[in-house]
């Protein structure tokens, strides 16, 4: 169970319950929808950017605990930041949920996001931890096909 | 003791599965996705080490030692095949790679061959995708209408609109046996004999059925059956389409090389005859005689005794399954066999999934390729526990206890 512990943790699974900026942002300058058809999951995420910078962000959709929460935590992360700093924070939060078990990860160095380090230990649910991302870069490229996990 | 496990030694049959017998995350491995893939038995396993060990070979055209021996059991097992479906002639039993590739070959070759605008297709809302792309492509293709027989709240088809979509234009029914994700076994007697009244050869998929239930294809009557060996306890990668030898004989060949010719010209190319015409290149040799393995394997077992306990297995489950609160049954057919699919209140089937393979059970959770089914429901994906006739009420027991502990993670 200390593996799923470390997976489940409290954090997730009250963002899971109650997540933060759940909602269809009808003034978005940026939106895009992703789909893991592996598992049927869909999130809609809402971007409102002014030079450059993300003033304003949400998601909606279904999933499960891990893909809710990771996209409840990723608008928390995300407010306020430039476009760059939140592709920045993308490749560093990929290496977080993708890393070797034997690498040593200094969690201190990932803030709120440090929560998804339990996802490497399980890499059928790395997917669900990086839809809401891969969907807010698409949204932000403003590519009109919706994103994907594959 | 009970009577059913005094005539059905469900421990003995274990140990003929080699598989079974592994711990997963340190628990022993509760195997309950049967619909996805079902297991091997040792004898198969076998089979399989024999051919490459023994005699390895192709098929129909070497005149050495090996070559006949392979021959042989190649065509042995299209005996087998024909056996246990009670076709009639070894003419109508074609080798596929699986159910998909079956549907795919006759969607193509009926395509091709009969199928004129405006014509239709009719299926059910409750197949699979192998059941509905191919039609979908082909239909589009040819310029044909695909029409879905809508189901109830309990999975099943509605038999009056059904009625209704048959016409003249309706040029072939293509329904399931036994649903992959809601477990409801169809009635196939009335489907087959009302599109008969209307000359519409009827297509059957079988893929869940042939785990649980014993084929009568003569009684049954149908036009065409698909299967996939690897979900009746065979290897992967080789299936069956059985079709009536007067259809089949109208049909044009779906892919073209060797084994399927009888003569070659660049003027032209003279088909080989039934069921070789359908059989282009060197088939899955290994694979097919490991098929013909399972089947007698089954057959040795009994279809009356795998029924009788699997009915058993799944009243339990159900039993155990209605006394968790919040827990919903997605699909209450009367007529049900193999899988059991649920959804838990405000708990998505991912993160059960997880849960459950760390107490070392494995179920499958999502769409089960039935995304129109999942649609009907109003549910994203479900949870499915699926059996075969090794499993157990234990093991029944054991996915119970680890759904408490989904719970109690997520309360």
């Amino acid at each position: 169970m200390d593996e799923l512990r470390d997976l489940y943790q409290e954090v997730i699974l009250d963002h899971n319950k109650n997540p933060k900026n759940y909602f269809q942002m009808d003034e978005a300058t940026h939106s895009a929808e992703g789909h893991n058809p592996l598992c049927g999951d869909q999130v809609e995420v809402f971007l409102k950017v002014d030079n450059e910078r993300i003033i304003d962000i949400s998601f909606q959709g279904h999933g499960c605990a891990i893909s809710k929460a990771a996209s409840s935590v990723m608008t928390t992360m995300l407010k306020g930041k430039t476009i760059t700093e939140a592709k920045k924070l993308f490749e560093k939060y990929q290496h977080l949920i993708t890393a070797e078990m034997s690498e040593a990860v200094d969690l201190h160095e990932y803030g709120h996001l440090a929560v998804f380090a339990g996802v490497r230990e399980f890499p059928m649910r790395v997917k669900c931890a990086s839809l809401s991302w891969h969907t807010m870069l698409q949204a932000l490229e403003e590519k009109k096909e919706i994103a994907t996990t594959e | 003791m009970n009577t059913t496990l005094q005539q059905f030694n469900v421990e003995k049959i274990r140990t003929d599965f080699p598989i079974l017998q592994q711990e997963v995350h340190g628990k022993p491995l509760v195997y309950l996705d049967n619909a996805a893939t079902s297991q091997t038995p040792t004898v198969v396993i076998e089979a399989l080490q024999k051919y490459y060990r023994e005699y390895n070979s192709n098929v129909h055209r070497g005149v050495h030692r090996l070559s006949h021996i392979a021959t042989d059991a190649y065509e042995g097992a299209r005996e087998k095949v024909r056996r246990f479906l009670n076709a009639s002639s070894l003419q109508e039993i074609i080798f596929t790679k699986g159910t998909t590739d079956g549907i795919n070959l006759l969607a193509s070759s009926i395509g091709r061959g009969l199928i004129k605008p405006g014509d239709e297709i009719v299926i059910s809302a409750m197949e699979h995708h192998s059941n509905i792309v191919p039609w979908q492509l082909m239909c589009e293709d040819r310029g044909a209408r695909l029409r879905v027989i809508p189901i109830n709240d309990d999975g099943e088809i509605i038999f009056e609109a059904y009625e209704d979509l048959l016409n003249e234009r309706t040029k072939l029914v293509s329904i399931v046996h036994t649903s992959n994700s809601l477990g409801t076994v169809n009635p196939l007697r009335q489907i087959i004999d009302l599109a008969h009244n209307k000359n519409v050869p009827v297509l059957v998929d079988g893929a869940q059925a042939v785990p649980h239930t014993a084929v009568d294809l003569r009684a049954l009557d149908c036009d065409f059956f698909v299967f996939s060996s690897h979900k009746v306890f065979g290897p992967t990668g080789v299936g069956v389409l059985y079709g009536k030898k007067e259809w089949l004989e109208k049909l044009p060949p779906y892919q073209g090389g060797g084994d399927m010719i009888l003569n070659v010209t660049f003027a032209g190319t003279k088909f080989n005859e039934l069921p070789y015409k359908f059989e282009a290149g060197t088939p899955n040799i290994a694979d097919v005689i490991g098929l013909g393995v399972a089947l007698d394997y089954v057959q040795q077992i009994g279809y009356d005794a795998i029924s009788s306990w699997e009915n058993e297995l799944i009243q339990y489950a159900l039993k155990r399954l209605q006394e968790i609160e919040g827990l919903r049954f997605i699909g209450n057919a009367k007529h049900r066999a193999g899988a059991i699919s649920f959804v838990l209140e405000n708990i998505h089937p991912h993160d059960i999934g997880t849960i459950l393979d760390r107490e070392g059970v494995a179920v499958r959770t999502g769409h089960h390729c039935t995304q129109p089914v999942m649609q009907c429901f109003k549910v994203p994906a479900t949870t499915r526990a699926s059996f075969a006739f090794y499993n157990t009420k234990e093991e029944i027991d054991l996915l119970i206890k680890a759904l408490y502990k989904v719970i109690e993670m997520f309360s």
